[in-house]
C-alpha cells in the first residue's frame, strides 16, 4: 500500500542520516540490537496503548455527545438554538492544553473528586471534540438540498422520522471525511495529556530523554509512533468511507478498479 | 359553478396573499378545486404558480386568507399540516428521491413510518405503484441509476403509496430531456382518467387540452384567467393570456 512505501522511505531516509554522520545519531540508545536498546524501546511503545486507548475514548464521546449538543440546533427552538451557539462558541474558545488543567487541576477543587489523569484528558478533550463534531454534523446537513426536507415534508413523514431516515444518513456520509480529520487531530491532541502524568508516548519519549540524554534519536522515534498512528488512522476512516460509499463524488474514487 | 360549492371543496383557496421579503408573490389567490377535478396552472416564470400549489401542503406557508384541503384549515396546528399532507401527494420538478436509499425503500419508507402499514403490507403496494408507473423491474435498484423519466415514476408512484386523494404536480416534466417527457405525461393522464384530483403546474399545453377541466393562468402573482380548456386556448379573455399563449405556441 502507498502509505507503507511512504513510512518506509521516511524511516530508511532517517536512518541514513544517522549512519552519513554518526557524530550526531546515536541510535544505540533505541538499537534493537543491545539489550539497553531493547529495553528503552519497549519502554518507549509502552506508551502507545494509552495514547490509542485514550483517542478511542475521546472519538467515541466526542461523537456522542457532538450530537447530543448538535440535537439541541435540530429541535428547530430558538432559545435551544441560542443555547448551542453558547456552548459550542465557549468550548471551542478554550485551549485544549488550558482545559486539560483546569479538569484536572481545577474541576476536583471544585466538585470534591479526585480523577485520574485518563479520565481528566478524556473529559477535557471529549468536550473540546464535541463543540467541533456538532459543527461537523451542522454542515453536513446544511448541505442537503432543500428538496429533500421537502420530499420528506410532502410525504407527512414527522420530523424525527425525516432527520432520522432520509437527513442525517445522507448528512452523516457527507461529513465522513471532515470527521476523520477531526478524529486525526484528536489522535494528535492526546499528546497534550502528557502534561498532567498520563504515561502515554510523549510522556514516555520525555521520561527517556531525561535520562538517556538522547533527545534527537528519542524524539524521532516518538515522530515514527505517530506517523504509523495516524496513518493507520486515517487507512481506517477512508476503509469507512468506501464502505459507506460516502466517496461516490471523489474523482479519484471514480478511477478506482472494481467499484 | 364553482364558488357555491367551495365549501364542500377537495382544495379551498381564499384570498391567500403571501410576500417574500417585499415581494408580493401571491395576491389575493382565490381558487376553488373540487374532488376528482384536474386543474392546469400555467403562466410565466416568476408568477407565483408554484408557490401557490405549494400552499397547497405548506411547503410554503400563507401569510393571510385561507387554504383548507379537503375541509382541514391549513394553520400553525402541525395536526392539521400532517393531516392535509396525508392526504396530498406531490411530485416535484427535480424528482427529489431519496439518493440513499433503493427506489422500493423510497417507495415503503412513508407509508410505513406515517400510516403504520407492516413491511410486508408496504412493499406490495410500492410493487403494485411501481406496476401501475411501469418500472417493477427497477425496484432494487437506486434512483442514480435510473433515466430522468424513470426517476420522476418512481416520485409518483412514492406519492402514490400514500394512496392520496389530491396530487401536486410542480413543472413534473421541465427537468426532463425531451424523449422522457412523454412516458411521465402519459403516467399523470392514467392518473387522471381514474379520477384523481389533480393540481399541475406545466406548460404541456397538449396535455392542459388532454385532461385538463380547468385551466388557470397567473400573472404577477394574481389569477388572471380560468376557464375550461377549449375556451381557455380559442378565446382567451385577456391581454396578457393572449401574449402568453402565442409566446408558448409559437413553435
Amino acid at each position: 500500500m502507498r502509505w507503507m512505501k511512504l513510512l518506509l522511505a521516511v524511516g530508511l531516509s532517517l536512518l541514513l542520516a544517522g549512519c552519513a554522520s554518526s557524530d550526531k545519531w546515536g541510535w544505540y540508545v533505541i538499537s534493537p540490537a543491545t539489550k539497553r536498546g531493547r529495553i528503552n524501546i519497549e519502554f518507549l511503545l509502552s506508551g502507545v496503548g494509552w495514547t490509542i486507548g485514550i483517542t478511542i475514548c475521546c472519538v467515541i464521546l466526542s461523537v456522542v455527545l457532538g450530537f447530543v449538543l448538535y440535537s439541541l440546533h435540530l429541535s428547530g427552538n430558538r432559545w435551544l438554538s441560542f443555547l448551542y451557539r453558547g456552548i459550542v462558541e465557549v468550548l471551542r474558545s478554550i485551549p485544549p492544553l488550558v482545559s486539560i488543567l483546569w479538569v484536572y487541576y481545577g474541576l476536583p477543587v471544585l466538585a470534591g473528586v479526585d480523577f485520574n489523569p485518563f479520565v481528566s484528558g478524556t473529559v477535557a478533550l471529549s468536550l473540546y471534540g464535541a463543540a467541533f463534531m456538532a459543527e461537523i454534523y451542522r454542515g453536513g446537513v446544511q448541505s442537503i438540498e432543500r428538496g429533500q426536507f421537502e420530499a420528506a415534508d410532502s410525504l407527512a413523514l414527522s420530523t424525527i422520522d425525516k432527520l432520522r431516515y432520509v437527513i442525517l444518513p445522507q448528512a452523516l456520509r457527507r461529513s465522513l471525511p471532515a470527521m476523520g480529520n477531526q478524529f486525526v487531530i484528536m489522535l494528535k491532541m492526546s499528546s497534550l495529556v502528557s502534561v498532567i502524568g498520563l504515561s502515554e508516548v510523549v510522556r514516555r519519549a520525555n521520561e527517556l530523554a531525561v535520562t538517556e540524554y538522547r533527545p534527537l534519536e528519542i524524539y524521532t522515534f516518538l515522530v515514527l509512533e505517530y506517523l504509523v498512528l495516524v496513518l493507520a488512522l486515517s487507512a481506517l476512516v477512508r476503509w469507512v468511507e468506501r464502505k459507506l460509499g460516502a466517496d461516490e463524488h471523489d474523482p479519484a474514487a471514480a478511477a478506482r478498479p472494481g467499484q | 359553478m364553482v364558488e357555491e360549492r367551495s365549501g364542500n371543496a377537495a382544495i379551498c383557496l381564499e384570498a391567500v396573499n403571501k410576500w417574500f421579503g417585499d415581494l408580493h408573490v401571491l395576491r389575493d389567490v382565490s381558487l376553488s378545486v373540487q374532488s376528482g377535478e384536474r386543474v392546469v396552472v400555467c403562466g410565466p416564470s416568476g408568477s407565483g404558480k408554484s408557490t401557490m400549489i405549494r400552499c397547497i401542503n405548506r411547503l410554503e406557508r400563507h401569510d393571510s386568507g385561507r387554504v383548507a384541503v379537503n375541509g382541514v384549515d391549513l394553520d400553525e396546528s402541525t395536526r392539521n399540516i400532517q393531516t392535509v399532507r396525508r392526504g396530498v401527494g406531490m411530485v416535484f420538478q427535480q424528482f427529489n428521491l431519496f439518493p440513499h436509499l433503493s427506489v422500493l425503500r423510497n417507495l415503503t419508507l412513508a407509508p410505513m413510518r406515517t400510516l403504520k402499514l407492516s413491511k410486508a403490507a408496504a412493499e406490495e403496494r410500492a410493487m403494485a405503484y411501481l406496476e401501475r408507473v411501469r418500472i417493477p423491474e427497477q425496484a432494487h435498484k437506486f434512483p442514480r441509476q435510473l433515466s430522468g423519466g424513470q426517476q420522476q415514476r418512481v416520485a409518483i408512484a412514492r406519492s402514490l403509496c400514500m394512496e392520496p386523494s389530491i396530487m401536486l404536480f410542480d413543472e413534473p416534466t421541465s427537468a426532463l430531456d425531451p424523449e422522457m417527457i412523454s412516458e411521465v405525461l402519459d403516467t399523470m393522464i392514467e392518473l387522471a382518467e381514474n379520477g384523481m384530483t389533480m393540481v399541475c403546474v406545466t406548460h404541456e399545453m397538449g396535455f392542459a387540452r388532454r385532461v385538463a377541466d380547468q385551466v388557470v393562468f397567473m400573472d404577477e402573482g394574481s389569477i388572471v384567467e380560468s376557464a375550461p380548456p377549449g375556451e381557455f386556448f380559442s378565446t382567451p379573455r385577456s391581454e396578457r393570456t393572449r401574449t402568453f399563449l402565442s409566446q408558448i405556441l409559437a413553435h
